[in-house]
């Protein structure tokens, strides 16, 4: 459990990082609070050459007010985020799934960015930010560049950051009013990954849903949109009969994993039930 | 005698008091001083290269490179210590014929499970022994893996041992009509009026004791020190003497603070061996610390079982036999109790019930698995499950309610002591009493009225309400007991009460903690019996030095065992200060009352000068030796060695209610009460705090954890993130309280405590979900009770209760490879 050598960096600004990355050539990794990185490395599942510690920028962390978003500095922590007051007043849905995450400990030093770069699929803030359809901040030798979340999560453990970006800030467009939320997450034990979770977003007037966005958590090698579900949810009534049945379609154009956590048939199964659960409860029916 | 430093200081009834546990000051305050924590001159720090594979002969080691990577010192293979090792002992051959085909700590021509030490590298610091691992080059001939138990010994399967003829290691049998306990078996068996056959599997689990094991070993001329994250350091130093020929004199074994046990740290094991033989082959201190992945592989698991259970009974209900066929998994190798521990199960099968007939039958299988041993109830759990599952079932083929079987069947208070159809004689037990609480404090006839409302209205959260009425046998053990089931050792204990000058006491017990809060217990008894202040004793022990003889912890022993041993001890002390106390006071013996820590002449007013003396005082006049009885020692110090007459037999009535939501699978445990019987307590607050814990872990086989092998035999659940264990917020608030039927066995009543909650919990909350969905038609459901498997059974009826196969959800839900160190050579995790 202890990992292979390697050069570590810690530089003092953004553009310092930058740089240095681009320098430090293909091996080389960006460290953020460690939480996903560390243990990779302990298990020797990785060799970096060089480790370029960004957890610590200040420039790089806290949640700021832009207009239309609000903007989350990527190495803010879990614990920040839970407990910020423009998430919690213009994206609550994110608070309500980072309290999910992993533990206290893990919480007090993990990322809202690092967790996104990282792009595990069981992880909870993906299908959140596909959700939400935040824009990723990515800074690199050629200046910032903004993704959209249905772009930026491309494979397994794998994003739009080219190698030599770095993953600066996440714009969460503000929600008008009318909008609620629900994060439902299914583990095993209460500090453990998402065997399935989803993510619903619900636009409610007069009694029925005007329009929905739901994100599924590890249903794939990457987050996904149930967009299926979404059509069926608009105009729909706020009922558990029409939600249920929009939410039959829930498991539509996924590839569940199969694992010692459940095989796939089974992951679509909760899927199907998850997503009637997580819209009911935001909708408040 | 007016040197005495302290008045003694204000002593009330110590026993039975919820003391906060002394040893918590600096157990969790981080001023521990766990074996890795020891660092000695010129030490070396080991690492070890582990088998990738489960089952292969060993063609060539390439240790060259190795040796020569910064800060190297030495590189040994099994060959460099073939002629040298021994074999890691086993002190348990339960049968004449048991075939022990041997176990070499590092292995030498062949691995038999993944995980097994293959070479070890000696370095100047720990950081370069890892990095060098990968430097060493071994290449093996695979053979094909054994893995399914029923599958190793049938004909034709390949051997996990090359020197022997079967994987089967063992046969061990009992039958109550041979025995001349009970009536023969194959007359119950063939005239039942109704029988009921289960099979049940007892999956395997990893004890996962917090810290990882840890040895420092330093050569000192021809002998040793050991410091070891041990249960054992007793056998551990006779067991270390034996196998490497080390005069037992010379061997010397510390265990500092050890951080958890639960019976994974029962054997003696090839990292020890391994160290020692290092550290002496090199002239210089080393140290060997596992990391969690090697330990979850490494270090032995427990359970796995397969039960083929048998009941019959009358039509009116009454049991009227038993028969037990067991297969138990010792993985590749016999460890130092490992063929044994299917045996204490032996015993409890039939539990609290009054069977005329009973046969236990154990096949002990090797595979080619991490080997298997003692873990927390160590064949107790497993037994408790099989009779209190298939109570239940009998209970549906009869259609009567579960309880009332039980109670029918089970021994009543007026007729203890009991002896029962295999031949073990419970002293004391109040079943209905424990009952009657538990039923009472649960609200038992409101959950089955909210149950049937809930079935009736199909309700996608169902309620099951579950039993276990267990008993238990512990104390390990009586010697004669332990002789006449071919263990190599006895089962007494030791105990050596010091009274100081000052009146201060020490007390040196055999018996070795890792965390049950000994210290805290056995001054609480020695304040009391002596009169003395709690604070006055300071209790020593886990060195071989200072307690010199000592059987060590385990099987719930060390109070009732350690403890009247001590209570012993403390009598002699008593007897030689008031001899000293009627010297002084010019008084016959026969005159003087001790209460309170003070010897006072009868019938002489309270106060009057020279009517009485305190234990610090004739403390002080047996140090200064002035004046004492003609020919007695100076000395108040006492040993007693104490052997159990019989074991304790703790019991209670354990009874959880659970929600299933049918539509997830997920179950929640919304009640759990228990009542247990331990005896008379010493300190509730332990005996709470032991039961919590045993609940925990019995749970967490129920519904959260199993050790799982691929098809080639890497363990999958490699890591905490696959291997499940609960924490406090997967739990309910447990409901805990107790009846108190002293233990005639023993001076002060009580029974053991360590392994109740383990050994009740996994039958109550299994009958629980099985009740729960018998309106689906399910009547068992496969350890752990995932999501999946209660998802799969609610919705196929029965036992379509299988887990998803293979890979690993390590570092975030998606298939990493395995975690187990079989993707890379000498990859180390
Ligand atoms: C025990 C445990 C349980 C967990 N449970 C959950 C859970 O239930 N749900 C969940 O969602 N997550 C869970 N996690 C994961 C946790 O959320 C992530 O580990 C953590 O948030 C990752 O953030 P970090 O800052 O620690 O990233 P790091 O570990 O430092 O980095 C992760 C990856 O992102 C890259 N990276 C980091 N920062 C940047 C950046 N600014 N720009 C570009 N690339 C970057 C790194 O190079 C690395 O590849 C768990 C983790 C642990 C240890």
């Amino acid at each position: 459990m202890i990992p292979a050598a390697f050069d570590y960096v810690r530089p003092d600004s953004v553009a310092q990082a930058v740089s240095a990355l681009a320098g430090a050539g293909e091996d080389a990794k960006v460290l953020g609070g460690g939480q996903s990185l560390i243990p990779v490395l302990r298990l020797r599942l990785a060799y970096p050459s060089t480790l370029i510690d960004v957890g610590r920028l200040a420039e790089l962390r806290g949640v700021h007010d832009d207009g239309d978003a609000i903007v989350i500095g990527a190495m803010t922590t879990h614990h920040e985020v839970m407990h910020d007051a423009l998430v919690g007043e213009h994206a609550p849905l994110i608070a309500q799934a980072t309290e999910t995450v992993a533990d206290p400990q893990v919480r007090h030093r993990g990322t809202f960015g690092g967790a996104l770069a990282h792009a595990d699929p069981a992880g909870d803030l993906g299908a959140v930010a596909l959700a939400l359809d935040c824009e990723f901040v990515a800074t690199g030798p050629s200046g910032e560049r903004r993704i959209a979340a249905a772009d930026f999560f491309l494979d397994y453990l794998t994003t739009a950051l080219a190698p030599d970006e770095l993953l600066t800030a996440v714009r969460v467009p503000k929600l008008g009013p009318g909008w609620l939320s629900h994060y439902e997450k299914f583990n095993r034990v209460a500090q453990a990954w998402s065997i399935v979770a989803v993510a619903a977003l619900v636009h409610r007037e007069n009694g029925s849903i005007t329009q929905a966005r739901i994100g599924l958590t590890n249903m794939g090698s990457t987050p996904l949109r149930a967009v299926a579900v979404e059509h069926a949810l608009a105009g729909a009534d706020a009922s558990g009969e029409a939600v249920g049945a929009a939410a039959e379609h829930a498991a539509e154009g996924t590839a569940a994993p199969s694992d010692l956590s459940g095989k796939s048939d089974y992951r679509e199964h909760l899927a199907r039930v998850l997503t009637k659960r997580a819209v009911l409860a935001a909708a408040g029916s | 005698m007016t040197a005495v430093a302290d008045p003694p200081a204000e002593t009330t009834a110590e026993i039975g008091k919820s003391r906060l546990r002394k040893e918590d000051q600096h157990l969790i305050t981080g001023r521990t001083t766990w074996t890795d924590n020891m660092s000695l001159p010129g030490m070396v720090h080991l690492a070890i290269l582990r088998s990738p594979m489960a089952h292969a002969t060993i063609t060539s080691i390439d240790t060259s490179e190795a040796k020569k990577r910064p800060g190297v010192i030495a590189v040994f293979t099994g060959q460099d210590f073939a002629e040298t090792q021994g074999n890691v002992p086993c002190a348990w051959p339960v049968t004449p014929d048991m075939v022990n085909p041997g176990a070499p700590s590092l292995a030498v021509t062949q691995v038999n499970h993944v995980g097994e030490a293959v070479a070890v590298i000696a370095a100047r610091d720990k950081v370069s022994a890892q990095d060098a691992l990968e430097a060493i080059d071994v290449e093996y001939e695979p053979l094909p893996a054994v893995l399914d138990m029923e599958a190793a010994i049938a004909d034709g399967s390949p051997l996990v041992h090359p020197n022997t003829t079967s994987n089967r290691s063992y046969t061990w049998a009992f039958e109550s009509g041979a025995a001349g306990t009970g009536a023969p078996i194959d007359d119950a068996i063939a005239s039942p009026e109704v029988t009921v056959t289960r099979r049940f599997i007892q999956q395997r689990l990893i004890p996962a004791f917090m810290e990882p094991r840890s040895t420092v070993v330093q050569p000192i001329g021809e002998g040793v020190t050991v410091w070891s994250a041990t249960q054992i350091p007793h056998i551990l130093r006779t067991m270390l003497a034996l196998t490497l020929g080390i005069p037992e004199q010379k061997v010397r074994v510390i265990a500092p603070d050890v951080g958890g046990g639960f019976g994974g740290k029962i054997p003696v094991t090839p990292e020890e061996i391994i160290t020692t033989l290092v550290a002496r082959r090199l002239g210089k201190p080393a140290k060997y610390t596992e990391s969690r992945s090697e330990s979850l592989m490494s270090a032995h698991h427990g359970r796995d079982q397969i039960q083929d259970v048998t009941i019959t009974a009358k039509r009116d209900g009454t049991v009227t036999g038993l028969d037990v066929h067991l297969f138990a998994d010792m993985g590749a190798y016999l460890r130092l109790v490992g063929p044994g521990v299917p045996l204490l199960g032996a015993f409890m099968f039939p539990a609290i019930y009054k069977f005329p007939a009973y046969r236990f039958v154990c096949e002990g299988i090797f595979t080619t698995k991490t080997p298997t041993d003692a873990y927390r109830g160590a064949g107790r759990p497993e037994a408790t499950f099989g009779i209190e599952r298939i109570m239940d079932e009998l209970a549906v083929e009869l259609g009567r309610d579960p309880m009332e079987l039980r109670r029918q069947n089970w021994i009543t208070h007026e007729e203890f002591p009991f002896t029962t159809v295999c031949g073990l004689t419970y002293d004391s037990g109040n079943y209905e009493a424990a009952t009657a609480k538990a039923l009472e404090l649960i609200g038992w006839d409101e959950l089955r009225r909210e149950q049937a409302e809930r079935r009736e209205r199909k309700d996608p959260v169902q309620l099951g309400l579950g039993i276990s009425t267990f008993t238990e046998m512990c104390g390990l053990a009586p010697s004669r007991v332990l002789g006449s089931l071919d263990y190599v050792a006895g089962g007494w204990e030791n105990a050596s009460v010091r009274v100081l000058a000052t009146g201060k006491v020490e007390v040196v017990v055999g018996t070795s903690p890792h965390g049950q809060g000994h210290e805290t217990a056995f001054s609480q008894i020695v304040a009391d019996k002596l009169g003395v202040a709690f604070d006055d004793v300071e209790v020593i022990h886990g060195d071989t030095q200072s307690s010199v003889k000592g059987m060590d912890s385990y099987g719930s022993r060390s109070l009732v065992v350690g403890g009247i041993a001590i209570v012993q001890a403390t009598d002699k002390v008593v007897a030689k200060a008031r001899r000293v106390a009627a010297h002084l006071l010019e008084a016959n013996e026969d005159d003087l009352d001790f209460e309170a820590g003070s010897f006072t002449v009868r019938g002489v007013p309270g106060g009057s000068a020279g009517s009485s003396m305190s234990m610090g005082e004739i403390a002080f006049a047996t140090f200064t030796a002035h004046n004492l009885p003609d020919g007695m020692e100076p000395s108040l110090d006492s040993d007693a060695t104490f052997d159990p007459e019989n074991f304790s037999f703790p019991h209670g009535t354990h009874l959880c209610a659970i929600d299933v939501d049918t539509e997830t699978g997920r179950s929640t445990i919304r009640k759990y009460v228990c009542v247990d019987d331990v005896g008379t307590p010493i300190n509730p607050l332990i005996i709470e705090g032991q039961v919590h814990g045993g609940l925990a872990q019995g749970i967490a086989q129920a519904l959260y954890e199993e050790a799982v092998f691929d098809d080639a035999g890497n363990l999958t659940t490699g890591t905490f993130v696959d291997y499940t264990v609960p924490s406090a917020s997967d739990l309910p608030s447990f409901t805990t309280e107790r009846t108190e039927t002293p233990a005639t066995s023993n001076p002060l009543g009580v029974k053991g405590v360590g392994e109740a909650g383990t050994i009740a919990s996994t039958p109550a909350v299994v009958n629980a979900l099985v009740d729960a969905l018998r309106p689906f038609g399910v009547n068992d459901i496969q350890m752990p009770a995932t999501p999946e498997r209660v998802w799969r059974a609610v919705h196929s009826g029965a036992e379509k209760s299988d887990r998803a196969e293979g890979g690993t959800t390590a570092y975030g839900g998606a298939s990493t490879g395995t975690s187990d160190g079989s993707d890379a050579k000498g990859e180390q995790l």
